[in-house]
């Protein structure tokens, strides 16, 4: 059963004309954003500057309590 | 110390974030619309054993995949931005907006790319009747992964089904059917799928119609045309019920949304509704000048369509503003001043906790509970922070009303043609047709500037407004990331914009 489906998919993908187009635009596109641009870009600030859950809460706190500016 | 918030690198986190939900937004609705239009497509060639159905059918997936392909993984960006622009709101809401989040990846995409695979690879290696149910299953499994999106927005417009934790800061998920089967949501979901569908069929019939003035393909054309114009008509229509239907559930969970897609400042009793109008850009909250610099308004519909009855008040930015005694309507100086006794409870309560206090702490938190529904609006400076921008919610919800109705004409007199079959020789309508897909991608557009811009300051409603839910960035970072993007979608929708046009040049020729 396993050999019938990776066949179906494998002689799927030696047969696509268009497909293959698409699929360098797939691959080209998720290396640029998980290679690129999630790692130098687009860190998760609250991991990133904080250990502990604890902490990241604490600063959400601190967050939520802080006044307007008005004020 | 009291951080300032820079409002520069608040705006930069939302131009961006619309910047990428805009692109992301250009090709989401054609997948899902053209996806069911594909299985309408493929059913009638299995019902009627034509193969010329079966050709058309390709062709169609063979531009819906060119569509998918490039639009695939566009939403995982807003997601990036949800951690870096956006950690306050991430971690505040993870537990809410992370399950639907998670549910829509596990389980609605894998039954999507699984036959997906089928619906491409099997057309000689599985049953029709296999293959016409793994289309289908890629339609459904589409909007399977739209619905809990949409959950998850329509919670930030209406959350319900939480509770606060003030130890962990975070809201807590205590119903989960009460955030599924949120109206919000189910309204949010039936006009947003409805107008995939009226999207494709403007597709379809704009391809089909530059074949006919180009005199090629015509019978494909006039068959796609004759499949699309009927689905058309009847998306376009449920999209008008669903969008009142959704109107009148804002009116009443968002009211401020409300007035500004109305530029609606003093509601009375009846209230008229606006077909077209001029704001007036002067005008300010509470000060005497007219809102519109002219308008055209229907006397009681807007009064209609928000009670569905004649005489109703709906109220204006005015009225939720100062409060309005007459119509019970809390004015936002005492939200205002509920939600600073929750800012300052929270406060007491973390004090106290950290002194071990726990008399203190008890009573701090009583004095949070009671007033917590008012959290976001204890952030506000003054009461006119609580208004989102009317000039383009206002235009924004004219654009696209007048856009959708506008397609019911055009289906309607593509259906006239077709039947009387004189529809090659009416140029005008078949150049109207190839121009309106544009006037189905304005609309889309403007849907979610009315639904996003019309609940500004709130990332969620009532609860966060965005000055508290951004991250703690310098603007130029955010600034950077900004121009990033727009040049990455930019390089992506030019190049998936020439492979869609050369495929509709190479026509259905090629399909075997």
């Amino acid at each position: 059963m396993m050999q019938r489906i990776m066949r179906f998919y494998l002689d799927g993908f030696r047969g696509m004309v268009l497909g293959r187009t698409l699929w360098l635009v797939i691959l080209l596109k998720l290396l640029v954003m998980f290679a690129v641009l999630k790692p130098f870009f687009f860190t998760n600030v609250l991991k990133t500057n904080y250990e502990t859950d604890a902490e990241r809460a604490d600063y959400i706190i601190n967050t939520l309590t802080r006044p307007p500016a008005g004020d | 110390m009291i951080e300032q918030i820079d409002l520069n690198q608040v705006n930069w986190a939302r131009a961006q974030f619309a910047l990428t939900a805009g692109y992301h937004w250009i090709f989401v609705p054609l997948t899902l619309g053209l996806a069911f239009l594909c299985a309408f497509f493929e059913s009638i060639y299995v019902r009627t054993g034509n193969p010329e159905w079966k050709r058309l059918t390709q062709f169609w997936m063979k531009l819906f995949a060119v569509n998918f392909a490039i639009g695939i993984a566009t939403g995982i960006i807003l997601e990036f931005q949800f951690g870096t622009n956006w950690s306050n709101y991430s971690w505040i809401v993870g537990d809410i907006f992370g399950a639907p989040l998670a549910i829509e990846g596990i389980f609605a995409f894998f039954i999507e790319a699984t036959f997906f695979a089928v619906m491409f690879f099997g057309w000689d290696r599985v049953s029709k009747r296999m293959h016409l149910f793994s289309t289908w299953m890629v339609a459904i499994g589409a909007h399977l992964s739209a619905v809990w999106i949409l959950i998850a927005n329509a919670w930030m417009q209406y959350p319900i089904g939480m509770r606060f934790n003030p130890d962990s800061a975070r809201f807590e998920m205590q119903d989960l059917w009460a955030v599924i089967s949120s109206p919000v949501a189910m309204s949010h979901f039936a006009h947003s799928s409805a107008s995939g569908l009226l999207l494709a069929s403007l597709f379809v019939v704009a391809v089909s119609s530059y074949y006919l003035l180009r005199g090629r393909n015509q019978l494909f054309a006039r068959r796609s045309i004759a499949v699309a114009a009927v689905l058309g008509l009847f998306s376009s229509v449920f999209v008008a019920y669903t969008g009142d239907e959704h109107a009148f559930i804002t009116v009443r969970t968002q009211p401020m949304k409300m007035a500004a897609m109305e530029s609606l400042y003093e509601g009375k009793t009846p209230t008229g509704l606006i077909a077209l109008g001029m704001v007036n850009p002067n005008k300010l909250p509470g000060d005497e000048q007219d809102p519109f610099l002219f308008k055209v308004e229907i006397p009681g519909m807007l009064s209609l369509l928000a009670h569905r009855q004649f005489g109703g008040f709906v109220p204006g930015i005015d009225d939720l503003l100062r409060g309005n005694e007459k119509q019970g309507i809390v004015g936002l100086d005492s939200m205002m001043q509920r939600g600073k006794i929750a800012v300052t409870g929270l406060d007491r309560y973390k004090k106290a906790k950290k002194a071990d206090d726990a008399p203190a702490a008890a009573a701090a938190l009583v004095d949070f509970e009671a007033h917590q529904d008012y959290l976001g609006y204890g952030h506000l400076e003054k009461v006119e922070d609580a208004v989102p921008p009317v000039a383009l919610t206002f235009y924004a919800f004219r654009l696209m009303v007048g856009l959708g109705m506008s397609f019911i004409g055009l289906f309607l007199l593509y259906l006239w043609y077709l039947g009387k079959e004189t529809l090659e020789q009416k140029t005008w309508l078949l150049r109207l047709g190839v121009l309106a897909v544009f006037g189905g991608y304005v609309a889309q557009q403007c849907g979610w500037i009315v639904t996003e811009v019309g609940r500004q300051p709130w990332a969620i409603q009532g609860l966060l407004p965005v000055t508290v839910a951004r991250s703690n960035l310098d603007s130029g970072t955010v600034a950077t990331t900004f121009f990033l993007f727009l040049i990455l979608f930019t390089v992506l929708l030019i190049s998936g914009v020439r492979i869609m046009l050369k495929q509709i040049a190479i026509g259905p020729e090629e399909v075997k």
